[in-house]
């Protein structure tokens, strides 16, 4: 008994965490908390929209057209019942701006997720089989990378379009965006996969378990995927901004969600059709959402990368 | 304060040298009053295990502590003249022209974009007023000196093709090329193998020899210091636990973890079936105990370790001439000071 | 010797292909480049024993040791543990019933844990995989293993980051053990601690094979190290076993040119002020190997023969001069 140490005395996870160098970095940066408490703000009321929203704007019911293009409530004309004024058809934008939000999100969160569930599979089996499997997956991450994300949307819902005929936007819109959002985003988890993966393969507690007699797919799954997985966070914080733009862009060029069930994006591209009549509400308040909440995620990916950094610590 | 007499004149002097590192956790003193002296021409050795101060030793004198560490107290003199206050600037003419640096690692320490020649030609010229061809031709002599063959030919080599032997000879050139007065090497063969090793060792030996260059010689191996060390420091936690001629302390290690550092070493010629062990590991420097800090791991200890901090002293006077203690042989240790009756 | 012998190595070879990528050669013209990192290399070692591989970097025993427990491929030769061999395809079955009893230590311990693991988990991790306990026993072994390296059982829940390298060490040891393993190949086991701890690791090791009977293969680059350990050493040059023998033996009487320029360059700890022949010359790029024997460029002793010829491996040693009695 010779280095023995003291015994930890059953720390939880947040025990942990409330240790750790991250949460101190965390708390020392006053932009990063903002940006975490703007982002937190937004996703729980995207999730909540339902409950928070004043009114349902989808429900033809409750919609009036007499209600429409109130301006925001401080301005002349404006009606204490629209905080941020009404659309065209006289629904509440703020109530809008939340069930837009939750469907961004959820749209933009899907295609990230889908395209890191691609990107890193594919990235770790490159990285761990190497060789030829490995100059395949890459070659066909390089010619992945020559196609923009709207031309690849604008391919599959043609095919979607001509496989299903007569399928409606509403059905067809949420899967088309996810899947060429994931299909866009995957390339680069698969480079940081890879190349991680191509460094902890070199590491000996691999060997360790390759002794051991373990297959490569248990080492893959086991042993190197939670010590590649920390890069993968950072691009996956910043994508997630990148998918809600791709979304909005797609959307406002009307390949991506109808004027029905609409995102943020979709807002914005009704919207764009009053600002020259003085109706600047109608974009100005989903684009400056969709602003804010793309800012706040790149800002909480940025300090994210330098916690992450040993070097900048 | 006797020093060693062979030496008489000192270069460089640290006196009660104290750095701290900001942490989260609040200062971290890396080094902890450390005072010692070089001599002209002397080499003295610094050994001690990682995490003992070494390193930030040298670091220290040479006024390259970056923030968050800083110099919190005492002060390194560079004959006879403070130089730990200098201004950033006046430090850096000072690196290079009066003092010279050896590195681990070769390969960082030359610039693989440059040619070796024109690195070290730039070194000269910065340094000295000599001429463009001038300067060549000292390059080239410094090369042949320290034992680079063909040196006319390989001067307009890349650092890339040179082995790492060869390479840590060109550092040699390069920190010897304004003949400094002083010299800093840390851990100068560590990354070489041993057949190699030897003949560094060696080189740079001679060559501070015969310029009669004071060396700082920074090593975690007591091989490395017993080849080419006059005198050796070992450190312990930051501070000095036990400093003197190098034959001394190698073979009469007198404070307990010097002792038990030589025993640890497995040797040649030994044929003990187990090697001596120290038990435990160095304190972290967060959490270093009071009084001495070998006490917890000490098999000698008694209350007085534990209480009061042992400066490095030297011997009583019955003690040395029961233990043969030679003169400058100081050891920071309660177990050699005239209290006898502590004990 | 060969009934005793646990391991056998037999004209064990390794090829690196360290050619540029297939385009590149096609438009370059240039051909496949190989390094041959080990060549010919054989040795025996008897149940629990240890027979240590020493030499300098680009000596290939790293590789060596890679091959013997299966990690790496030969290019040639083969590897024989209590008459199982490594490579042929018929003994594949009894192969994995082999592999419990074979583990490895390695150099860093700083890579040699998964970092994201648990301690608990990582030495638990080749007792679940052969399935030898199950459940609450698992926990207790763990502990049992832990205390055996001179850790505490709760040291299980924390994470490798929370250890010293010497600490590690010790966790790789009991990672090692638990499995019951045999045969522990140890690769460089100290050369990344500091001397204080050395000793306690190597004490550990050898304490730890007279308790379970071990037979190790021990890497290293230090001969005092190899000295203290091994009871048989092989002197590794440029990928070739240049000479071997019993450890007392051997530094007492080093009899090829290489182990006594090797044993000249060992610092001279004891102060003794011995007699040595300086150093000369360093390794050649293996890339590109001198001709004959491969020490020749630095050897004394060496004449036309040895710039021609490969010198066979003669009763421990593979040196002409040695052969021709012109060694001294």
């Amino acid at each position: 008994m010779t280095e023995t140490s003291k015994p930890a005395a059953g720390k939880g996870a947040v025990a942990r965490f409330l240790e750790s160098d991250i949460y101190a970095s965390f708390r020392s940066s006053p932009l990063a908390m903002a940006a975490a408490v703007i982002v937190l703000a937004m996703f729980v009321g995207a999730v909540l929209a339902t409950l928070i929203a004043p009114y349902d704007p989808f429900d033809p019911a409750k919609v009036f057209l007499s209600d429409a293009s109130l301006p925001p409530r401080w301005q002349d004309g404006g009606d204490p019942r629209f905080f941020l004024g009404t659309d065209d058809q006289g629904r509440d934008m703020f109530s809008a701006i939340l069930y837009g939000l939750q469907v961004s999100l959820m749209v933009g969160g899907l295609g990230v997720a889908l395209a890191a569930l691609i990107g890193i599979t594919l990235g770790l089996v490159a990285g761990y089989v190497g060789g030829r499997t490995d100059a395949l997956i890459m070659r066909v991450a390089d010619v992945q990378l020559t196609f923009p994300a709207i031309l690849i949307a604008l391919l599959i819902d043609g095919v979607v379009h001509s496989v299903f005929k007569g399928i409606s936007r509403e059905t067809s819109a949420i899967p088309v965006l996810v899947v060429s959002i994931g299909l866009s985003f995957w390339v680069q988890y698969a480079r940081t996969v890879r190349s991680s993966t191509f460094v902890e393969k070199g590491k000996d507690y691999v060997s360790a378990a390759r002794l051991v007699g373990l297959p490569a797919p248990v080492i893959m799954w086991r042993h190197v995927l939670p010590n590649v997985l920390g890069p993968v966070l950072i691009i996956l914080t910043i994508n997630l901004g990148l998918a809600v733009i791709t979304e909005a862009t797609l959307s406002f060029l009307g390949v991506g969600l109808p004027p029905t069930e609409p995102s943020l994006g979709t807002l914005i591209a009704i919207g764009n059709q009053y600002l020259f009549s003085g109706e600047w509400w109608i974009v100005a308040f989903p684009g400056a959402t969709l602003a804010i909440l793309v800012l706040s995620v790149n800002l909480l990916g940025d300090w994210l990368r330098d916690a992450l950094n040993p070097k900048l610590r | 304060m006797t020093e060693t007499p062979s030496f008489p004149e000192p270069v460089i002097s640290v006196r009660n040298l104290v750095v701290e590192f900001a942490t989260r956790r609040g200062p971290l003193r890396a080094i902890d009053g450390v005072s010692f002296t070089i001599g002209k021409g002397e080499v003295l050795g610094v050994v001690g295990e990682s995490g003992a101060g070494k390193s930030v030793t040298g670091s220290a004198i040479i006024g390259l502590i970056d923030a968050p560490g800083r110099i919190a107290g005492g002060e390194v003199l560079l004959h006879g003249k403070r130089i730990d206050n200098l201004p950033a600037e006046e430090m850096r003419r000072l690196r290079g022209r009066k003092i010279g640096m050896i590195f681990q690692d070769p390969l960082t320490s030359l610039d693989p974009l440059f040619r070796v020649g024109d690195q070290l030609i730039e070194t000269i010229r910065t340094h000295s007023d000599l001429s463009a061809s001038a300067a060549r031709e000292r390059a080239i002599a410094l090369l042949a000196e320290v034992g680079i063959p063909a040196p006319e030919r390989r001067i307009d080599g890349y650092p890339h093709e040179f082995s790492g032997g060869m390479r840590q000879r060109v550092v040699i050139a390069l920190a010897l090329a304004c003949e400094p007065d002083f010299v800093i090497a840390d851990e100068p063969t560590t990354a070489l193998d041993v057949s190699v090793q030897a003949q560094i060792i060696a080189l740079l030996k001679r060559l501070c020899a015969t310029r009669g260059t004071a060396v700082m010689l920074v090593t975690h191996d007591m091989g490395v210091i017993a080849e080419a060390a006059d005198r050796v420091a070992v450190m312990y936690a930051g501070r000095i636990a036990e400093i003197g001629p190098v034959r001394d302390v190698v073979k009469h290690p007198l404070h307990p973890y010097a002792a038990g550092l030589m025993g640890a070493i497995p040797t040649l010629s030994s044929e003990a079936d187990r090697l001596t062990q120290i038990p435990g590991a160095m304190p972290r420097l967060t959490n270093v105990p009071p009084g001495c800090a070998f006490n917890p791991r000490c098999a000698r200890a008694f209350d007085r370790c534990c209480i009061e901090r042992p400066e490095p002293a030297l011997p009583s006077a019955a003690l040395a001439a029961r233990e043969h203690v030679a003169s400058g042989h100081r050891v920071a240790c309660h177990l050699y000071t005239a209290r006898e009756d502590a004990r | 010797m060969s009934e005793a012998s646990l391991v056998v190595v037999r004209g064990l070879r390794r090829d690196f292909d360290i050619s540029r990528p297939w385009l590149n050669r096609l438009f370059e013209g240039q051909r496949r480049l190989f390094l041959r990192a080990v060549d010919d290399v054989s040795f025996e070692i008897a149940k629990g024993c240890t027979f240590a591989l020493v030499g300098e970097s680009g000596s290939g025993k790293s590789t060596v040791a890679r091959m013997v427990v299966g990690l790496l491929p030969p290019s040639d030769g083969e590897v024989t543990i209590d008459g199982i061999s490594m490579q042929s395809a018929s003994d594949s079955g009894s192969r994995q019933k082999l592999r419990r009893r074979i583990q490895m230590i390695f150099q860093d311990p700083y890579a040699s844990l998964n970092p994201r693991w648990r301690v608990s988990r990582v030495i638990a991790e080749p007792i679940n995989t052969f399935g030898l306990l199950k459940g609450e026993a698992v926990t207790k072994k763990v502990g049992e293993l832990l205390t055996l390296v001179g850790l505490h059982p709760d040291d299980g829940d924390k994470f490798p980051h929370e250890f010293s390298g010497g600490q590690r060490q010790r966790i790789a040891i009991a990672r090692a053990l638990a499995a019951h393993a045999e045969f522990i190949v140890c690769d460089e086991p100290t050369s990344a601690l500091d001397v204080s701890v050395q000793a306690q690791i190597l004490n550990l090791m050898r304490d730890l094979q007279k308790e379970f009977g071990l037979t190790l293969l021990f890497i290293s680059h230090n001969l005092a190290v190899v000295r203290h350990m091994a009871d048989r050493i092989g002197v590794m040059y440029l990928g070739r076993v240049v000479e071997t023998g019993d450890s007392r033996a051997l530094f007492a009487r080093p009899r090829h040119p290489y182990t006594r320029m090797l044993l000249d360059a060992v610092p001279d700890l004891d102060m003794s002020g011995r007699q040595r022949t300086p150093v000369a010359g360093e390794i050649p790029n293996p890339i590109n190997p001198p001709s004959g024997c491969t020490f020749h460029p630095r050897c004394p002793q060496a004449n036309e023969r040895c710039r021609r010829e490969i010198p066979a491996m003669i009763d421990g040693v593979a040196c002409h001069a040695v052969e021709e009695g012109r060694a001294g």
